[in-house]
């Protein structure tokens, strides 16, 4: 019988969660690095025993662990992220120039053919690459070059935080970045282009549709229509049919376009999933009622989804890497808050239950279907 | 044997326990130190001194004999008492936040 395994990144500490195919009963395990933040854990599509986590603090800076036997035992690997040539400048608040500064890993993208190669999001935003499972990072600079100087912090950081890989082209993939937009690269990275065509950054940016500069939050694929994408900006929810090209809203009927993640159900291709979030500055549902929204076309009509969520006095925030989808039928859906609970919902979002609920702030949910 | 106590996050990350001794010919020093203590749990490496320009980390601060050595340069003769293996030298995790 197939098995999920969730992989939970939070303020303080890795918490991997498993169950069998009900997704009912949950064991629980972790924390790991306590005290550490985790902002991101996830598992080689190719070697689902192989997991990389990026630990970090401010105190003591940037780890990368790795497991090979599902998170039973880690090991370190590289931590050395070093900008390629000249560090380069970019955009600071007050409109000078200022040099790249390595902080953090955000977000860890395993190949989906090779299992010693995976991609690692930065702040300040690069993407580096390991060809030998983490043991060495090199960055592809070609990404800074797309406009990089005009590039700018978000309140979150300059973070690379969306790595998309594209499975039917193997030399397409597409990068998201606070606040600098969406990235493309047909040639495995050495080259890049800003895919922003369409976003709208009213009150944002002095040119609403300037070619980089856009907050963007998530971006999300189905694997079998990859030339589609999703999007959730700051504000509204967006579309691509042409593997970003061109963009256009599908906020539709939401209560609210501000959010942080999306995500697609694993069967259904036109099935998308967003947690509005009240507005830039209150940062948790409106009415204080947690509702995850589905749309089941593809996005502008969109159905609210709150059973077994809580739709009373509810001041969480979902943040961007904390929601995924599981392959079992049905589609399972799983999300982390700000407040430490961790949500499943084992049919597609209909009925949602709590796997635990004290954990410390969640940064990141991912999800295995094991065989 | 120079006598090394580092935070409880770093003892956790080199996988040691209590204090880590080290054995160290030549001046004694915090840039000696630690690049005896990064040779022997090279999982240290980056996390007292940045990779890019091996400065001290902002929030990490250097102890001995009731001083804060932080400041001094790294280069600078530690403590008699740290040289002999009587006092250790206290690798800190600064006080930060609320």
């Amino acid at each position: 019988m197939s098995s999920v395994r969730v992989l939970v990144g939070t303020r303080k500490g890795a918490f991997i969660l498993a169950a069998d195919g009900k997704r009912r009963r949950w064991d629980v395990a972790g924390p790991y690095f306590a005290g550490w933040e985790i902002y991101h854990i996830a598992g080689s599509p190719v070697e689902p025993n192989r997991l990389y986590a990026s630990q970090s603090s401010g105190w003591f800076g940037q780890k990368i662990q790795r497991s090979d036997d599902g998170g039973q035992t880690w090991e370190p690997m590289g931590d050395k992220f070093m900008y390629e040539g000249e560090a380069g400048t970019h955009q600071w608040y007050d409109g000078t120039q200022h040099p790249w500064e390595f902080k953090r890993i955000w977000h860890l993208q395993p190949s989906l053919s090779d299992p010693e190669v995976v991609y690692a999001g930065a702040e300040d935003a690069a993407l580096f690459r390991s060809a030998d499972g983490g043991k060495a990072w090199k960055e592809l600079p070609g990404l800074r070059r797309a406009k990089g100087h005009l590039w700018q912090p978000g309140a979150g950081g300059m973070c690379l935080h969306t790595i998309v890989l594209d499975p039917k082209e193997p030399g397409r993939m597409f990068t998201a970045i606070s606040a600098a937009g969406v990235f493309r690269t047909d040639d495995a990275g050495e080259t890049w282009r800003p895919v922003n065509r369409g976003l709208k950054s009213l009150y944002e940016l002095p040119d609403p549709d300037a070619e980089v500069g856009h907050c963007v939050h998530c971006i999300a694929m189905h694997p079998s229509r990859p030339e589609v994408l999703y999007m959730q900006k700051h504000w509204d929810v967006m579309r691509s049919d042409n593997a970003g090209e061109s963009w256009g809203e599908v906020s539709g009927n939401l209560p609210s376009d501000f959010g942080f993640p999306i995500a697609v159900h694993t069967h259904e291709p036109d099935t998308v999933y967003v947690v509005p979030i009240k507005s830039d500055s209150e940062h948790f549902p409106p009415e204080g009622k947690l509702r995850v929204y589905r749309s089941r076309a593809g996005g502008n009509e969109w159905e609210p989804l709150g059973n077994g969520l809580p739709q009373d006095h509810c001041y969480v925030n979902v943040l961007r890497d904390a929601m995924a989808v599981d392959s079992l039928e049905p589609c399972g859906v799983y999300f982390g808050t700000t407040g430490g609970q961790v949500y499943a919902s084992p049919d597609g979002g209909d009925t949602w239950e709590a796997i635990v609920r004290d954990l410390p702030a969640v940064l990141s949910v991912e999800v295995q279907t094991l065989p | 044997m120079i006598r090394v106590l580092l935070p409880v996050h770093l003892r956790t990350l080199a996988r040691v326990e209590g204090e880590v001794k080290l054995p160290l010919e030549g001046p004694v020093t915090v840039r000696s130190v630690l690049d005896a203590l990064e040779a022997a749990y090279p999982v240290l490496q980056g996390a007292i001194r940045d990779h890019t320009n091996g400065r001290r980390r902002p929030y990490v601060r250097f102890f001995a004999c009731e001083s804060d050595l932080s400041h001094e340069p790294m280069d600078a003769p530690l403590p008699e008492a740290v040289a002999l293996g009587t006092e250790p030298l206290l690798v800190v995790g600064a006080m930060a936040g609320g």
